[in-house]
């Protein structure tokens, strides 16, 4: 049986050291936003309770 | 007027991996300018009758602080060009190819769409309807259409500073009463002469970004005659909150002499006949300007924290 040509695998871009640490701070600071911003509604919702989705005008 | 092409740095690309860091995105939310509309946003905010639980509160000003910074974020936006053209502003995160202009727009749009959104859904709808209208003027109306089209940029533009108290108030109250309509009348009559003055240093900047800044399409001597009219214009305005009843008469004493301070520091500015004297003149009274507005705003607070006024105890 014929082996299947392997395709090489491609390089795609690489990041530089300082790409990387910029990336991964972006990502710390991003997940840090949107655990804020679920625990802001966490505890609006303790506070305001069944009446959490009543916004009078 | 058409949008300035030529750039001294090139702009960032977003196909590029970017080296942006946390700081970066920070400074386009303008943190200097949030932290005076947060303050006065939260002076609305106090001194509205009624009760309002903490974390509403709180969530309040924190939809207003990340509205006010989206509308930076959207500002450094469109404006990347002529920032790129001014010495006061080359440095800033997109005109310095550190941020690409689609991300600072993604961004600010994303934090413009959330702040509105959590207002609406945690606090209430006129404090996200007023803070959407805030966005909206200052990006849109001021940014795209005024900043570039007319002189009175700043003074019809100076309104979306002036809604946080408002917006403060609606939040505990669900309305809008008299009391913040002075506050935003305050800051509005404020505004011209406290950025007049720091835009009368860098007319060549402007001049050169084609903006049409007062002192660039009228001249020095027409801009510091203008300030010196407004600050005299402000003087009554910051009373009408003693005037209407709503302070002490601390606060009335406070607008007084802090108000004729102002009308002082710029009838010193319109009187300096030399340049150099002129330009420290204008330093002054940029920099009182900042004073004078936190003390008239924290004023109004400690009348309210001491029960001296608001319907209390007034006059």
């Amino acid at each position: 049986m014929a082996k299947k040509p392997v395709k090489k695998a491609e390089k795609g871009i690489v990041l530089t050291e300082a790409q990387q640490r910029a990336r991964r701070s972006r990502s710390v600071a991003i997940a840090v936003a949107l655990g804020a911003f679920v625990l802001l509604f966490y505890i609006v919702t303790l506070v305001k309770g069944p009446g959490m989705l009543n916004r009078p005008l | 007027m058409a949008r300035t092409q030529s750039m001294t740095a090139p702009l960032a690309s977003s196909l590029e991996p970017s080296v942006a860091s946390p700081s970066d995105y920070l400074a386009l939310l303008k943190p200097r300018v949030m932290s005076l509309v947060v303050f006065t946003a939260l002076v609305g905010l106090v001194i509205a009758p009624g009760h309002v639980h903490p974390v509403i509160g709180f969530t309040a000003l924190l939809c207003i602080a990340v509205g006010a910074g989206a509308s930076g974020a959207l500002n450094m936006w469109y404006d990347a060009d002529v920032d790129a053209l001014m010495s006061r502003t080359a440095k800033r995160p997109i005109p310095a190819g550190v941020i690409a202009p689609s991300e600072a727009l993604a961004f600010g749009a994303v934090l413009a769409a959330f702040s509105v959104m959590t207002m609406m859904l945690l606090v209430n709808w006129l404090a996200a309807g007023l803070l959407a209208f805030t966005i909206v003027f200052y990006a849109a109306i001021y940014t795209m259409w005024l900043k570039r089209a007319t002189p009175l940029n700043i003074v019809i533009g100076g309104a979306a500073g002036a809604f946080p108290p408002m917006i403060g108030w609606a939040a505990v109250t669900h309305s809008i009463g008299l009391e913040p309509i002075f506050l935003f009348l305050i800051i509005f009559f404020w505004t011209p002469p406290h950025f007049w003055a720091l835009s009368l240093g860098r007319a060549s900047d402007y001049a050169r970004a084609g903006i049409p800044m007062l002192p660039v399409v009228s001249g020095a001597k027409e801009t510091k005659k203008q300030i010196v009219i407004y600050s005299i214009v402000l003087l009554p305005v910051s009373m009408l909150p003693w005037i209407g009843g709503f302070t002490s008469a601390l606060y009335g004493a406070v607008a007084l002499f802090g108000g004729a301070a102002m009308i002082a520091f710029a009838i010193k500015l319109n009187g300096a006949k030399k340049k150099s004297d002129a330009e420290l003149a204008a330093k002054h009274l940029f920099a009182y300007s900042v004073l004078y507005l936190t003390v008239l705003f924290a004023v109004i607070l400690i009348d309210h924290s001491l029960g001296w006024a608001f319907g209390r105890i007034a006059w």
